[in-house]
Order: C-alpha cells, then structure tokens, then sequence
C-alpha cells in the first residue's frame, strides 16, 4: 500500500497482535497520520470544540439567540490544523475523491462511540452542495462521509447557489438567510453529516428546516471542528 | 483560472489559433462558450483526444504520463453517473476526468512572426560566454536535437542565453525557457522583458494568472509544460539535474511533448547528474563546458572542519563549537552569513540560540538581524529580499536556498554536511553561492561535519577540477 497523502510505500509492522489476525492494511503513513491532530481530552459537550467549560462560550450565545436547541450536539473528530487544512482543501476543492478515503475508519468509529444509543432508528442526512458546485467537483464531499456510515443515508436537502462558506465572514455566515429547502420530511432521529463545523450556521439552518419539518431529534456529526 | 469568456464577442480563427494551438487542454481551460466550442469542435478546428488510455495492464494519464497505479483513484461520477478513474498526480493544475476529453488545437498553427532586431540587450558577454552562446546559436540554426551547456555557478548563464534567444526569434521561432521554481520564473521575467522589449513575453507559473500563454517567449515553471503540446521550437530547460526535474518522470515527459518534432532542447547545469554525465563521456550528447566565473575569479573551494558531538548539539539546540570558532576568526567579517541545516526543524529550534550567541559575539547588534527560512516558511520570499537588502545579516536555511539565487558577498557554512539531503549536487551548488560578485570575488566555504561522506569529497574533487579546467591551479 501507499500512503494516500504522501504516496510513500506503507510497511506494515509485524508483531503479536497483528501475528495471527489480519488488520486493516493502513491508509496513512504513521507521519501523515501523526500530523492530524485528534480532538481529545475536555471539550464543548454541544459543539465539541477544545474547553474548559462544559459548554463553550459560542454556544451558550446560541442558546440565548434562539432560546431553544436545535442541534443536541455535534460531534467532531480533528481540529483544523495545517495538515488537515491542506487535506481538505485538495479532497474538497481540487477533487481528490479518495483523499476522503483517509477519514473512513476514524469516521465510522466515532459513529459506534458516540451514536450507537440511536440503534437503527436514526437516518443520516449530508449537508448538500449546489447542483453547480456539484458539477464542478463532480461529488458532494459530506455525501462520501455519510456512506461510510452503516445506516440508510437519505439525501432530504437541496441547496441554493451563493458564494463559499469559506469566503464569508462570521458575522456574514451567521445572519445569512438559509440556503436550504427541503424534499423529503423525516420522522425519525436525523444525524447531520458535514465535513466542518465552523460557526455552526450551515448545520443550524439544516436542522432548523428539518425540525419545521417534524423531524423529532437532530445530531450532527462532522469530520472536522473549525 | 476564472470563468471570463473571452471578451471578443466573435474570435476570429487566428486569434483563437494564436491561443490554443500547441496547447493541451482541459474543458475548464478552455475559456469558450460551450456553443462555440461545439461548433468549432464540429468544425474540426479543436480535437477531442482520450484523458486517460488503457495499457496492457495499467493505465496512462495523458497529460503527465502518470501510469502508477497508486496515483489513480476512482470517484463516482456526479457529470457522467458512473465511478471511473482520475488522475491523482496531476491534479494540482486541475483534475483529469476519465469522462472527460483533452482538447487540442487541430486548425490551422499560428506562424510566429520573425522578429527584426528582438535583442535590447547591450550588454558584453566574457570570452567564455560567448563560445557557449555561439554554440547554442549553432544549435538552433542547425536544428540540432540537444545541446547540454555545463557552466559553473556565477558563470552568468542567462545572458549567455540572449544571442540564442535573439536567433531563435529572428528566425520566427517560439521559445519556451522552463526552470523548476516559481522564485527563478518570478526573479527572471523582468530581466527576459528588459532584454527583448519589443517581443511579448509572458510569465506562467502556479498563481500567475496568465491565462492565454499566447506569447512567443515564454518563462514558466517546468510544470506548466503539462499544459502543452506540440509548441515550442526551442525549449531550454534550466537545473535540468534540480529536485523536481531529476525525481518526477512526468515532467520529462511534459518536455519532450511541449516541443515541435524538429525542435531543439537546451539544458542547462552547473552540476550535471551522472545519466548526463555518461552520454557526454559517450559523446552521445553535445555539450560545452564553462568553467570559469563572470568575473574570472576562481571557485571558493569549501574547507571541511570535524566536530565531534555534532550531532548531540544540534539535538541539544547547540551551535557546534568550531563552527563558532570560525566564525569568530572570519577572514572579512564585513560579509553577510549564510547558514545551511539538513531540515526544517534544526531550522526552527537553532534560530534562537544562534541569534543569542552571535549577539554576544558582537557580529550583529540586534538577535533580530538573524533568521531563518525554510519552504513551508510563508514569507520565504520577503525574507530573502531583506537578506538581499542586507537588512539581515545572518540567513539560517534549509536547502531551499541551495541554487538560483545571487547574495552579493556571503561566507557559506552548511551544519551536518554530511547528512544524505546534502548531495554532491546540493554541496557544489551550496559552495557556488559565495563569491558572486565582482566586487568581492571569494567568499569562505565552510562544511561542518561528523564523518566526511563521499558527497562532501566528490563535491571538492569536482570544484578543484572545475577551477583547474578554468585555468586556475
């Protein structure tokens, strides 16, 4: 195997605990891997953002904007760093498709640590791209983190075009008008899947039409916290 | 690359000619309506040519010959709704789709107009130069294939590129001069522009913006050459034994295809690597050598100098004491400093303790006068400028510095020389910074070490050798 960002030849160690069951062949090399910076330790219990608090400052100001919570929690993996910055940004924007296969493991893991309580019950939603974006990089990069997942991936949104996310300000991203209209409504326990939770916004404007649309509960679950 | 359509409402065929042919093109390259290009594709006067081949048993991309197979992935489609391959090596300059066409220019080929007098250039080249630049004038008139010109570092090898060049255009050709690095695209456009002012030339790398490529002089990156077909009547090619020309076998393929069948390829080094080096001891390869500087000073041969728990005092983020012996007895101290480590991080952690100990030596007054640059430093650029400006006096780098770029009077030192990242390539280009100017011709070169290794010995006998062939004993 060769290692997906650096393409250098992956060799896999042999001891006893590999000895006599087969692992899944590594993806990363240990160095690339080792510059991904997962999330442990305290953390926001809402957003999973590195705290102290129990519930970070950000979203004790949600909750007062809106008086009531939308999203139960998210749930995110890494933080932004360097490397995952040049990670996203070649998978995402250049359209590296298989660069996402890098996250499948960790992303699957945390759906079995964090979500196995849901059971069966909950369908996952991806946070969907405009048909133009989608022409332009010819697949939806929340869409391949929600087919890793072993449960029934409804595509319920659609997204109008405006200008990146990543162009806006926070201020601009937070009172902007919401992008998505719906197609399908849900009954069931929905878990938002996005590639990055940054301020928040895109998941909230989702869960919002979601939840206007009778959807009980929300969760999300991103591969990155901003 | 933005969206623009081009402006002209109606290109005529010669203006559309003059941009795309010699050119390989990906459909968002392409910047036409999808009405005209249908129409011209029906027309015949653009070529839809397959992105990416069957072979036996692997698979070609056929913009940058990729054929690893762990360089191609495959991603189910959104625009054709199937899952086929892509090209994962060349995606940086935009992703080839296996549903997805190349285009080429398939009309009528733009015929470049012979420039009368292209040459501003008034300059006087030595002796040495000028038997290397009629050579290569030779070579152009004569249509030869390939011409290697091995000429030392400060030998002055761009405006010994200029009668070449000056030929080539008289004779209505296109010229493409590709060189590894954006910095050497960026720092030898303006000088290109002031020797040919009434030729247009334009400036292609990562970021450039320069959309139409549509001059007949052309500078750009080695990687842009993926982008062409079939262009150039000369291609010179800079550092042909750098880092990414040497390692990558796309961009030798890019090369050998952005030229016209009867073309000539120039390569130019200081430092040939040894596959050149056996076809021109096979006389398989014309070549002709420039042993001597501009300025006709010999080369600065480094000196060695062993220290003994090297390696424990770069871990311990310590200068090795003789280097700080030398540095205190430097034969002129006047001369900025220039200081090479293995890697990035001996960069970072040594910046420091080196500002701190020069501080107290009294070599510079403010531990702001030192620091450091590396490639993943951001303001690399900027710094090297201050350095130029000699608002530093003590550069600490990695070996981004090694080549291509011209401090006027600098002693050298490299920390660990014999570590692998030094090659004899790396060393003789690292000792080939000092001493560039014909004001202060020499410069001390000095290589700190735990154990001589051959790239270090290699890399004295061949400088030896070069000044012994200048003339110099």
């Amino acid at each position: 195997m060769n290692c997906i960002w650096c393409d250098a030849d992956i060799i896999p160690q042999v001891n006893w605990g590999n000895l006599f069951v087969l692992e899944k062949p590594k993806l990363l090399c240990p160095v690339c891997e080792g510059k991904l910076d997962k999330i442990e330790g305290k953390r926001c219990v809402r957003c999973s953002r590195r705290s102290a608090d129990k519930v970070c400052s950000d979203c004790q100001w949600w909750e007062e904007k809106e008086g009531e919570r939308i999203i139960e929690f998210n749930y995110s993996i890494f933080s932004y760093n360097e490397m995952m910055k040049d990670m996203i940004a070649k998978w995402k924007y250049r359209g590296d498709y298989y660069v996402g296969e890098a996250f499948k493991h960790s992303f699957i893991t945390a759906y079995h640590e964090k979500f196995a309580f849901l059971k069966k019950n909950a369908v996952v939603v991806p946070i969907p791209l405009s048909t133009r974006r989608l022409k332009e990089r010819a697949f939806n990069q929340a869409k391949m983190l929600a087919d890793f997942l072993p449960v029934e991936t409804i595509e319920a949104l659609c997204r109008t075009h405006g200008e990146k996310q990543s162009k806006k300000s926070r201020m601009e991203r937070i009172y902007a008008d919401n992008p998505f209209f719906i197609e399908e409504s849900i009954n069931k326990s929905v878990i938002l899947v996005d590639d990055i939770y940054t301020t928040g916004t895109t998941l909230r404007h989702a869960a919002k039409l979601l939840r206007d649309h009778h959807c009980p509960e929300i969760y999300a679950l991103t591969l990155v916290r901003g | 690359m933005s969206k623009d359509m081009i402006s002209v409402p109606d290109p005529s065929l010669e203006q559309l000619s003059r941009i795309y042919s010699g050119k390989l093109l990906l459909r968002n390259e392409i910047l036409l309506e999808d009405n005209l290009l249908r129409q011209l594709l029906h027309e015949k006067q653009f070529r839809p040519i397959k992105s990416i081949v069957k072979k036996n048993f692997t698979r070609q991309c056929q913009r940058c010959g990729n054929q690893k197979a762990s360089l191609f992935a495959t991603i189910p489609c959104f625009l054709c709704k199937q899952t086929h391959f892509y090209c994962r090596k060349c995606i940086e300059m935009g992703r080839v789709l296996e549903c997805e066409p190349l285009y080429v220019w398939s009309g009528d080929k733009t015929k470049w107009p012979q420039q009368e007098n292209p040459c501003s250039w008034r300059g006087e080249l030595t002796p040495a130069q000028q038997q290397a630049a009629n050579q290569m004038v030779m070579a152009v008139v004569n249509h030869d294939k390939e011409l290697l010109i091995w000429a030392v570092c400060g030998a002055g090898k761009t405006e010994m590129l200029f009668p070449g060049i000056n030929q080539a255009l008289q004779l209505g050709k296109r010229v493409c001069i590709a060189t590894p690095r954006a910095d050497v695209v960026r720092e030898l456009f303006p000088r290109l522009v002031s020797a040919f002012e009434s030729v247009p030339i334009q400036a292609l790398y990562g970021g450039s913006n320069t959309e139409e490529a549509a001059a007949q002089l052309i500078i750009a990156t080695t990687h842009q050459l993926l982008r062409f077909q079939e262009a150039f009547d000369v291609v010179i090619i800079d550092e042909i034994d750098a880092f990414p020309f040497h390692a990558d076998p796309s961009l030798l393929f890019a090369a050998e295809r952005s030229k016209v069948p009867q073309s000539t390829m120039i390569y130019l080094t200081a430092t040939p690597r040894k596959v050149h080096r056996k076809r021109i001891s096979r006389k398989k390869l014309p070549h002709v050598f420039i042993p001597v500087r501009y300025h006709g000073h010999p080369l600065p041969v480094p000196k060695i100098k062993m220290c003994f728990s090297l390696k424990r005092e770069l871990l311990h983020n310590k200068p090795p004491r003789p280097f700080i012996q030398w540095v205190r007895q430097r034969n002129n101290p006047e001369r900025q400093l220039l200081i090479f480590v293995p890697t990035i991080v001996i960069a970072e952690k040594l910046k420091s303790p080196l500002a701190c100990m020069f501080n107290k030596e009294g070599i510079i007054d403010a531990e702001e006068s030192l620091t450091s640059v590396h490639a993943a430093d951001e303001n690399r650029e900027e710094k090297v400028q201050q350095f130029r400006r000699k608002e530093f006096r003590v550069l600490l780098t990695t070996t981004i510095l090694e080549r291509g770029v011209t401090f006027p009077s600098v002693d050298v030192a490299i920390l660990d020389a014999g570590h692998p990242v030094f090659d004899e390539a790396a060393l003789v280009q690292i000792a080939g910074r000092a001493g560039r100017s014909v004001d202060d011709p020499t410069g001390e070169v000095m290589f700190f070490h735990d154990g001589r290794s051959e790239a270090m010995d290699r890399a004295i006998t061949s400088i030896k050798l070069m000044n012994r062939r200048g003339g110099f004993s």
